[in-house]
């Protein structure tokens, strides 16, 4: 199978680290390609210490040691030449419960207004879809995800609240995402999940990776609590379904 | 066992930072000003990613629960054990009920204390380093006792070394790296940001050092992208950021220029109102 090839930038960013870009847009299939250059390093130098990290359209690669750029920058394209012919990564599309009472999704009433479109539209607008983990950053656990219905699109709120519960859904301009933890932040709150989406005692702290699906489905009150529980006493197992399109 | 009387402004336990988990969002971390903590860690016989205190401008007041040995090294807080002042770059001998004290800042801004073989501050990820989105609290408390390894048998020089890195505190200047973004800035721009000093605004932290002039900008957010320690963006109303140790690990403002290594060291020395000058080392 042969994949598209794009035409990367590679520039010196400090001492130890090269920075790969992409172009400035934001497409699943460039975070796939990403994802594949990402792995293809990772096989290469497995046991070294090498540090990476991606975000929408970009890759960086983190040395240990201070390095001499332009013969990483060649060892790295010849990595990227190879990859045309390496196989398409699997991803998981993750389900992801989440309760839309009003009770938990306090912004809800605000927003049925500010958009004028109904509660129940807004979250099965919300919920129908498929969103792709663009990046995970901002807070340890923090999806960045893509796909939001535009429909729903709405600007941020003027002054941060101080205090967003962990597990908070939200809205903010173009993004929808899930508050890994309590802390400030400037979202309009549509509803809580109460799974836990960062673990530091795991050895792979987000069970969700870059290039995963998420879906979001409705849950009532009353399920929240038992999943809450079922999390608390670690017998709760997220549901998932393998990718391969 | 150390018992913390009283904790000081900001005093804090770090080792080398914590690497491998930065693409779940989790900051790196580590002391700020690694040459003195790794000096620290040396002078003492410990190993260069041993935990050690970080102490900000007003130092704790520490009780020694068991015999150790330690070292202080970094900016000089006037440190004295029993009321009777001692060197920074120096190992001591503590005995069991010896109190650590510190009192006026003579120069730089953060000290770094080892013990022998390191604090042992709860390791998770690999790393003690204390980050409130990962750890209980991200500063010692009043009242706490934290434990040490204290290991005996560590080869140490009970001599000053002479460690002449006053430098390190005194040098205004700031080598940096063009950022990503670096070629976006017009000619004038370039010129202004290189040419000029500018000064430490009262806004900086672990995470960032924000300075206090302006900077005319045209440039645009990016999409969300990846930074780094040490790299320093330009926010939309021309403010310059510097990311530090505690930097998220990704942005959507322009990254203008990267510090070298060695400037982030130096630049956890200066405070507000310190005078800092850019120099561009990959020309």
């Amino acid at each position: 199978m042969k994949l598209k090839s794009y035409n990367l930038k590679y520039k010196r960013f400090g001492e130890s680290s090269i920075l790969v870009e992409w172009p400035s847009i934001i497409h699943e299939s460039i975070l796939e390609n990403i994802l594949l250059f990402k792995s293809e390093i990772e096989n290469k130098y497995l046991n070294n210490n090498i540090y990476l990290k991606n975000s929408y359209n970009s890759l960086l690669i983190t040395y240990e040691e201070n390095i001499n750029p332009k013969s990483k920058i060649s060892e790295l394209k010849n990595i990227y030449i190879k990859i045309g012919s390496t196989q398409k990564k699997d991803f998981n599309k993750w389900e992801i419960p989440v309760c839309y009472d009003i009770e938990l999704g306090h912004d809800l009433n605000y927003l049925e207004k500010s958009l004028s479109i109904k509660k129940e539209e807004i979250v099965s607008l919300h919920s129908s879809k498929d969103y792709r983990v663009y990046n995970i950053g901002f807070l340890p656990g923090f999806l960045y995800l893509g796909g939001l219905d535009k429909k729903i699109h709405h600007p941020r709120k003027e002054k941060p609240v101080l205090n967003v519960p962990k597990g908070a859904v939200g809205i903010g301009g173009s993004q929808t995402g899930i508050y890994p933890n309590n802390s400030p932040g400037g979202w309009y709150i549509i509803g809580n999940s109460p799974i836990n989406l960062f673990n530091i005692n795991k050895t792979s702290p987000c069970f969700i990776k870059p290039g995963d699906k998420v879906k979001f489905s409705p849950i009532s009150l009353k399920e929240h609590e038992l999943i809450k529980i079922q999390v608390e006493s670690n017998i709760y197992k997220p549901v998932k379904t393998q990718i391969n399109d | 066992m150390i018992e913390i009387i009283k904790s000081g402004l900001y005093s804090t336990i770090q080792d080398l930072g914590r690497f491998g988990y930065e693409n779940y969002g989790v900051p790196i971390s580590g002391s700020m000003d690694q040459l003195s903590s790794v000096l620290s860690n040396k002078l003492l016989g410990n190993n260069d990613n041993d935990a050690v205190m970080e102490i900000t401008m007003t130092g704790p007041i520490l009780k020694f629960l068991e015999e150790t040995k330690i070292c202080i090294t970094g900016a000089d807080i006037s440190p004295s054990i029993n009321d009777n002042s001692i060197d920074i770059n120096r190992v001591y001998q503590i005995n069991k009920g010896d109190v650590l004290k510190f009192g006026k800042l003579k120069y730089g801004l953060r000290s770094y204390l080892s013990v022998s073989g390191g604090f042992l501050a709860g390791k998770i990820m690999n790393s003690r380093s204390m980050h409130s989105s990962i750890t209980k609290s991200n500063k010692i408390i009043n009242g706490e006792n934290l434990k040490i390894k204290n290991l005996k048998n560590i080869i140490t020089k009970r001599t000053i070394i002479k460690v002449n890195y006053l430098e390190h505190f005194k040098n205004n200047i700031i080598e940096v790296f063009k950022g990503p973004e670096f070629d976006k800035l017009t000619t004038k721009q370039k010129q202004v940001l290189l040419n000029k000093t500018f000064t430490i605004s009262n806004n900086n932290d672990r995470m960032a050092y924000q300075l206090k002039e302006s900077f005319k900008n045209q440039l645009d957010p990016i999409i969300t992208s990846l930074v780094m320690q040490g790299t320093v963006q330009l926010t939309k109303s021309g403010k310059i950021i510097i990311l530090m140790r505690d930097s998220q690990t990704c942005g959507g403002y322009p990254r203008i220029l990267q510090l070298s290594k060695k400037s982030i060291n130096k630049l956890s020395q200066k405070h507000m109102g310190n005078r800092i000058k850019f120099k561009l080392i990959d020309l």
